[in-house]
């Protein structure tokens, strides 16, 4: 009973109470008394909708997810199949060492990789200049910047997902491969016809995901940029951050936070949705 | 295809492996970056051309962060937290998973599904009124402000309560036959019984709890109660050209993580597949 008292105290009425405020102009003076809080109905929302920095916000989430996302899961499922194969020696060791990024704080990585984008002493410049590219002012330039966060997402996250591939992998039974060589199949031919098809739930879970998890960046804009240059990337949740523990405008916050949940809904249930299709 | 040359095959396992190795690197570099320039002289991680490593090792930035900068202090708020919140969630979502399964009570499996259901709802939604439900009752830069928000789980429930699920209720009556009641019966059977699932959940929420950024950041606003990941931020707006410096701090959020995880990976991984493969 304690956990349904707390889940019901910190969970079912903050929900319902936060759609409540989103419905206020609850701000700074309300703080200290709620009293002055006064109903707008959905007039945060309509506030939203005429803000161009939610607007941005919006965008630079949605490039985030949908360039960060694929990209993501491609290389995760390269790594899974690569570290997959019964040929390679040593692949606990492999395996761990992919894993790493996984396990370790956003925080000390964005501090980490904020001077590895450095303009002058980072390594990233440094390698591209031996290639003959660059300097690239990596977070300082308004078109590099996203590029730059969702090159370390990839880095920070592509592991967790290779580990669930490779579980996924694993449950393709052997003789399926063999049969496949048997007709002739090629190695492309063999992940193809056989993988791919086999690994489809395991590649939409991990689609939502993602998805979901990639909708809530915060530490990596929040450490790194603070959202610049130029709001290049400001994330919604970073937006929500600012609006509601910066300024204190709580309510529009709260809208804000709804519309971030509207978005997680539609990729849930479009999955759902895909998901009652394939067993009808 | 399968009478390939042998030199083909052996080029090929070759490949695989020179891939796997790109993959080992490309995911160790950083790391290996992060712990080499918390030991350079100052200002040497920051010299162009860069160097990958020192030119005379030391350790003086640790100890500055340590006496200076209070590093123990943030460290001891992160463990006691992270510690606090594993504990208070495995006692709490263990017993809310007894009942789930093995008491039998009005609206038992509704409210199983409405629990379910709101995995779905983001934290960020539920944030705005937490933080003020703990500024009223006074709990902002206090350890309860963490603990209590960070004890309940939905997804802790669901997962003991399909591991109790799988214990036989003739246990449980053999226990009641024996006169034994409702607590002794979760406390001295189905606790001793689930320990891997409890391992299994406590070093997850552990390692999340020691990782978390956000809700930290909300919460703790005074100095001395910081989190390691809250302080290193802050660290980075005010000495973010002391680059050895951010980096022995970077090195001592990560370590301990990376230790713990090493000698529990067991537990950790097993965690994150029953996390990912369940449906």
């Amino acid at each position: 009973m304690p956990a349904l008292v707390t889940l019901a105290l910190f969970f079912f009425l903050p929900v319902l109470a936060a759609f409540l405020m989103s419905l206020t102009d609850f701000d700074i003076y309300c703080l200290a008394d709620v009293r002055r809080a006064r109903f707008v109905l959905f007039g945060q929302y309509i506030r939203l909708l005429q803000d161009p920095l939610f607007w941005r916000a919006t965008l630079n989430t949605a490039y985030f997810v949908l360039v960060g996302g694929p990209l993501t899961i491609l290389l995760a499922l390269m790594a899974s199949l690569i570290l997959n194969s019964e040929r390679l020696r040593g692949a606990r060791f492999f395996r761990l060492a992919v894993f790493l990024p996984v396990i370790t704080n956003m925080v000390a990585v964005a501090v980490t990789w904020r001077y590895l984008y450095h303009p002058h002493f980072g390594l990233f410049n440094f390698f591209l200049r031996k290639v003959g590219i660059g300097p690239v002012d990596w977070l300082g330039d308004p078109r590099f910047a996203m590029p730059a966060i969702i090159l370390l997402a990839i880095w920070k996250n592509f592991g967790y997902h290779t580990l669930i591939f490779l579980a996924g992998l694993q449950t393709i039974p052997e003789d399926l491969y063999s049969a496949a060589r048997l007709d002739g199949a090629s190695w492309l031919q063999q992940h193809l016809h056989v993988t791919l098809p086999l690994l489809s739930r395991t590649l939409g879970f991990v689609t939502v995901i993602t998805g979901i998890g990639y909708l809530q960046l915060f530490a990596e804009p929040y450490v790194m940029t603070q959202g610049g240059p130029l709001n290049a990337t400001l994330s919604l949740v970073l937006y929500l951050y600012q609006q509601g523990f910066r300024w204190w405008r709580m309510g529009y916050s709260a809208s804000v936070a709804f519309v971030l949940f509207a978005f997680m809904l539609a990729i849930g249930s479009a999955s759902f949705l895909r998901r009652r299709r394939e067993s009808a | 295809m399968i009478h390939w040359p042998r030199w083909r095959k052996r080029l090929a396992v070759a490949a695989l492996h020179l891939l796997a190795f790109l993959l080992a690197l490309w995911a160790c570099v950083p790391f290996v970056w992060m712990l080499s320039a918390s030991t350079m002289p100052a200002g040497e991680a920051s010299q162009f051309p860069p160097r990958l490593f020192p030119s005379s090792p030391t350790l003086a930035h640790y100890s500055t962060l340590l006496d200076r900068l209070s590093l123990a202090r943030y460290f001891l708020n992160s463990l006691v937290l992270a510690i606090g919140v594993s504990l208070a969630s495995l006692l709490v979502n263990s017993m809310a998973g007894y009942a789930f399964s093995k008491l039998a009570f009005p609206g038992r499996r509704p409210l199983f599904t409405v629990l379910l259901s709101t995995m779905i709802i983001p934290g960020q939604v539920t944030m705005l009124p937490v933080f003020l439900l703990l500024k009223h009752l006074h709990l902002l830069n206090s350890y309860l402000g963490i603990i209590l928000p960070g004890m309940a789980s939905v997804f802790a429930v669901y997962l003991v309560k399909q591991y109790f699920d799988a214990l036989p209720d003739s246990l449980l009556e053999a226990a009641r036959l024996d006169g034994a009641g409702d607590w002794a019966i979760y406390w001295r059977i189905m606790l001793p019984l689930s320990r891997p699932i409890l391992a299994t959940l406590g070093l997850f929420t552990f390692v999340g709890t020691w990782n978390d950024f956000l809700w930290p950041l909300i919460v703790m606003t005074r100095e001395d109660m910081y989190t390691l990941p809250v302080a290193l931020a802050t660290l980075m707006g005010e000495h973010a050209q002391d680059v050895e410096l951010m980096m022995a701090g970077c090195v001592l959020t990560v370590l301990p993580i990376v230790i713990v995880f090493l000698l529990l990976q067991r537990h950790y991984l097993r965690g994150i597949l029953i996390g990912g493969l369940r449906e």
